[in-house]
C-alpha cells in the first residue's frame, strides 16, 4: 500500500536562525551594492536598558513623600570643579548635542525655546552654532568637535559651556557622514565644504592625540574664556571606566558618557549594533570610576542614550548621573516617525512621503537621506516647513515636563524630597544580567553578580 | 601704554592673558613682550584684538591659537597646535612648530621658518601656511580651504582627502595621499606663492613650486574606493 505523503509544512517555513530575513537582506544588499548600509537613528535589536531596572518604593522601611503635594527639589548644577560661571537648570535633563546640518534650523530654534522654557540647557553639533539656536536657548552648549567644522573663539565665547566630544554612544571610534543630499549652500557655508558633495567628520581631533594633550587643549579653552565656562568632555561608551577616569584627569568638570543606544543622523549599521556598550552598564563604570577618585559630586556625570521616559532619568541619577541628556527621544516628541505633520493651521498626513522613501511611520531610519517626511531631519526648503519652531517648541516642552512630573513622582515614592537624592539602593534588577551590568541587587535578593552573595 | 613687557618667571600666564583679552583689546598696549616662556603652554591664546605680541623664546602646546586680529611672533620654536583654529591675524614662529601646525586653521597667516611636525595644516578651513622648511607627515589631511606653501620637502601621504584646499612644493613629496594629485601651475598659482612668501618674508622662486589639489574623486561615496574612502 502506498504511504500517505508527509507535508513538512513547519520545517518548509522555518526561518534560519542564523540566516534570518533581516540577514539574508543584509547579505543581497551587500553583494548588490558593495557598500556598508548608512542609517539614522539608533540600534534596532533589544539591548539591556533601564527598563530591566525598577524601584523599590518606600512602604515600611522607607517613609514616602505625598505625590501630588510635597516638593520635590530638581535644581542642578553642572561644572563646580573649576569654572567662574557653573551651569544652573531647574531640571536634570538636558538636550543633547544635534547639528544644524542633521537637524533644520526650525528645529534647532525650537529645542533652545523648549529648552529656555523649563530651565535647561541645549547643545549645537557637528557644523557649529546657528544665531537661532544662541537667540532661542538661554543655556547652550557649544560643542567642540573633532571635524571643529564653523568652531570659532566668537562662539565659544557666547556660549555657557563647552562640550569636548571625543565620541557619540551610536558610534564610538567613528566620525560622522552628513550626505550630498543635506550639504546644502547655508550648511555648506558653516562647514566650508562645497554645496552637495558627502561630508565626513573626523573621527579625532586634528590637534591633539590622547588625554596629556588633552588636558592642555582643555586649559587652552580655560584661557580663552578665563576660566569662566565649564568644560565637558563626551565620550561614547565603551571602555567607560578608563575613560570617564582619563577624563577627570585631564580636567573636565563635567564628564557625559553617551550609551550605544543613542541615535545619530547617519552612522554605518555596523557600528549602531555592534561597536559600544548598553547605557545600563557605562552608568556603573562610570559612576565608578568617579568613586574610585573620589571625584563623585565634584566632577559632575551626565548620562545619554537612550533615555526616554521620566523612569528612565530617575533610574540613571539613582544609579549616580547628576543629569541626563536626550537626542532620539526630543526628535520623537517633535514628530519624528509621527504619521502626521502640523502646517497651516491643520495635520496632514505623511504617509505617503514615508512610503516614497520606502518606509512608513515608527519605523523610519532616514534621517540621512534629508528626505523626513516630518520636516526634522532635512536641509529641504520644502520639508522643514512642516516642522515650525513654534509648534516644535510646544511639545518638547510638554515632554520634558512630563519627564520632570515622572522623574520628581518616583523620587516622592521613593521618599526623596530631592531628585539628586536618589541611589542606587533604590533600585533592584529584573535580570540578571541587567543586575550584573547596573551593579544593583537581582529583584528580591540581595544578590549583585560578581559581588558575591 | 604702547609697549609692556610680561616675564612669565615672575608673572602668571592667566595674568597675561587676562590683559591681552582685556586692557590690551581696550587699548592699554599695543605691543606686548613676553619674557621666559620657558615652553609654556596656551600663550596668548583667543586674542580678539590687533595687538602685537612678541614671545622671546620657546612656546608650548596652541601658542596664538584661536587667535583673530594679532600679530604673534615666537622667537624661538612652537608645540603641538600652534595657532590651531586661527582667524585672522598672523602668527610667526621663527624657529620650529611641533604637530599639529595650524591645525583648523580658518583665516590669517601662520609663518613657520623652520620645519613642521606631523599633520601640519590638518583640518585647515581657510587660513594660509608658509613653511620655510619641511612638513611631516599626513600635513593637510582633510584641508577644506586655505593655501599651504612648503619651501622644503613633504613627508608621507601630503593632502590625503584634501577638499579645496591647495597646497604648494617646492622640495620632494615622499607621498601624496588619498584623492590628492600634482596639478600644473598657473599664472594664478605663480602669483599667490610669490605673495605668500613676500608675506612670510622668504626669498624663493614661486616657478620651482608644484602645487597639489583633490582629484575629487571622493567627494560622493563610491564603492569602488574601497578603503580609500
Amino acid at each position: 500500500m502506498e504511504s500517505k505523503p508527509v507535508h513538512f509544512k513547519n520545517i518548509s517555513r522555518e526561518e534560519s536562525y542564523g540566516y534570518d530575513r533581516k540577514t539574508l537582506d543584509y547579505i543581497r544588499n551587500a553583494a548588490a551594492h558593495g557598500l556598508y548600509e548608512i542609517r539614522g537613528m539608533g540600534a534596532k535589536r533589544k539591548l539591556p536598558n533601564f527598563d530591566d531596572l525598577v524601584f523599590l518604593g518606600a512602604s515600611m522601611s522607607r517613609y514616602p513623600l505625598e505625590g501630588y503635594r510635597e516638593k520635590c527639589l530638581t535644581k542642578t548644577v553642572l561644572g563646580t570643579r573649576f569654572a567662574k560661571k557653573p551651569i544652573e537648570l531647574e531640571i536634570p535633563i538636558t538636550i543633547a548635542g544635534m547639528s544644524f546640518g542633521s537637524l533644520s534650523a526650525n528645529v534647532k530654534e525650537a529645542l533652545g525655546r523648549a529648552a529656555s522654557e523649563v530651565g535647561t540647557s541645549t547643545t549645537t553639533g557637528d557644523g557649529g552654532m546657528t544665531p537661532e539656536e544662541r537667540l532661542s536657548s538661554r543655556t547652550l552648549i557649544y560643542q567642540c568637535l573633532p571635524s571643529r567644522y564653523g568652531f570659532n573663539p566668537d562662539d565659544v565665547r557666547k556660549a555657557d559651556a563647552i562640550e569636548v566630544v571625543i565620541g557619540q554612544g551610536a558610534k564610538p571610534g567613528g566620525g560622522g557622514m552628513l550626505l550630498g543630499q543635506k550639504v546644502s549652500p547655508r550648511v555648506a557655508g558653516m562647514r566650508t565644504l562645497p554645496e552637495g558633495i558627502d561630508q565626513r567628520s573626523a573621527c579625532r581631533h586634528p590637534d591633539w592625540t590622547g588625554p596629556d594633550d588633552l588636558a592642555i587643549k582643555i586649559q587652552e579653552l580655560r584661557e580663552i574664556t578665563d576660566w569662566e565656562k565649564p568644560i565637558y568632555v563626551k565620550v561614547g561608551a565603551t571602555r567607560t571606566f578608563n575613560d570617564v577616569k582619563l577624563a577627570v584627569h585631564s580636567g573636565a568638570d563635567v564628564v557625559v558618557v553617551d550609551g550605544m543606544q543613542g541615535g545619530t543622523a547617519a552612522t554605518q549599521t555596523c557600528f549602531i549594533e555592534h561597536i559600544g556598550i548598553p547605557t545600563l552598564a557605562a552608568v556603573r563604570q562610570a559612576v565608578n570610576a568617579l568613586e574610585d577618585l573620589d571625584m563623585k559630586g565634584k566632577v559632575q556625570l551626565i548620562v545619554s542614550g537612550g533615555v526616554r521616559t521620566g523612569a528612565d532619568v530617575a533610574k540613571a541619577l539613582a544609579m549616580g548621573a547628576d543629569a541626563v541628556a536626550i537626542g532620539q527621544g526630543v526628535l520623537v516628541a517633535l514628530g519624528c516617525n509621527g504619521e502626521t505633520y502640523f502646517q497651516n493651521g491643520g495635520h496632514h498626513d505623511a504617509t505617503a512621503d514615508y512610503n516614497a522613501i520606502g518606509t512608513a511611520p515608527g519605523y523610519c531610519h532616514h534621517c540621512h537621506t534629508g528626505k523626513c517626511p516630518v520636516g526634522i531631519t532635512t536641509q529641504d526648503a520644502i520639508l522643514e516647513q512642516r516642522l515650525s519652531p513654534e509648534v516644535g517648541a510646544r511639545h518638547l516642552r510638554n515632554y520634558l515636563k512630563t519627564l520632570n512630573m515622572e522623574l520628581t513622582t518616583i523620587a516622592r515614592a521613593c521618599g526623596k524630597q530631592n531628585v539628586h537624592h536618589l541611589e542606587p539602593e533604590d533600585l533592584v534588577a529584573l535580570t540578571i544580567e541587567a543586575a550584573a551590568m547596573a551593579g544593583v541587587p537581582l529583584a528580591g535578593t540581595s544578590w549583585i553578580p560578581g559581588k558575591g552573595f | 601704554m604702547e609697549r609692556l613687557t610680561f616675564d612669565l618667571a615672575a608673572t602668571p600666564l592667566r595674568e597675561l592673558n587676562t590683559f591681552l583679552h582685556k586692557d590690551a583689546r581696550d587699548g592699554a598696549a599695543r605691543h606686548v613682550t613676553v619674557l621666559n616662556p620657558d615652553g609654556a603652554h596656551n600663550i596668548a591664546v583667543g586674542l580678539d584684538c590687533p595687538v602685537e605680541v612678541e614671545i622671546v623664546g620657546h612656546a608650548g602646546y596652541y601658542a596664538g591659537g584661536m587667535n583673530k586680529a594679532a600679530t604673534i611672533t615666537i622667537a624661538g620654536s612652537a608645540g603641538t597646535g600652534v595657532a590651531e583654529n586661527m582667524m585672522s591675524g598672523k602668527v610667526h614662529v621663527k624657529g620650529f612648530a611641533s604637530n599639529g601646525a595650524g591645525a583648523s586653521a580658518q583665516g590669517g597667516l601662520l609663518v613657520i621658518d623652520g620645519d613642521a611636525g606631523l599633520r601640519c595644516g590638518i583640518s585647515l578651513k581657510g587660513g594660509d601656511i608658509v613653511v620655510g622648511g619641511s612638513v611631516g607627515s599626513f600635513s593637510a589631511f582633510m584641508a577644506q580651504a586655505g593655501r599651504m606653501v612648503i619651501c622644503g620637502d613633504a613627508g608621507d601621504a601630503l593632502g590625503d582627502s584634501l577638499y579645496e584646499a591647495v597646497l604648494y612644493v617646492k622640495g620632494s613629496v615622499k607621498s601624496l595621499g588619498a584623492d590628492a594629485q600634482f596639478e600644473p601651475m598657473s599664472e594664478a598659482d605663480i602669483a599667490t606663492v610669490a605673495s605668500l612668501l613676500d608675506q612670510a618674508g622668504l626669498d624663493h622662486d614661486p616657478k620651482a613650486f608644484k602645487r597639489i589639489a583633490s582629484k575629487r574623486s571622493l567627494y560622493h561615496w563610491n564603492a569602488d574606493a574601497d578603503q580609500e574612502y
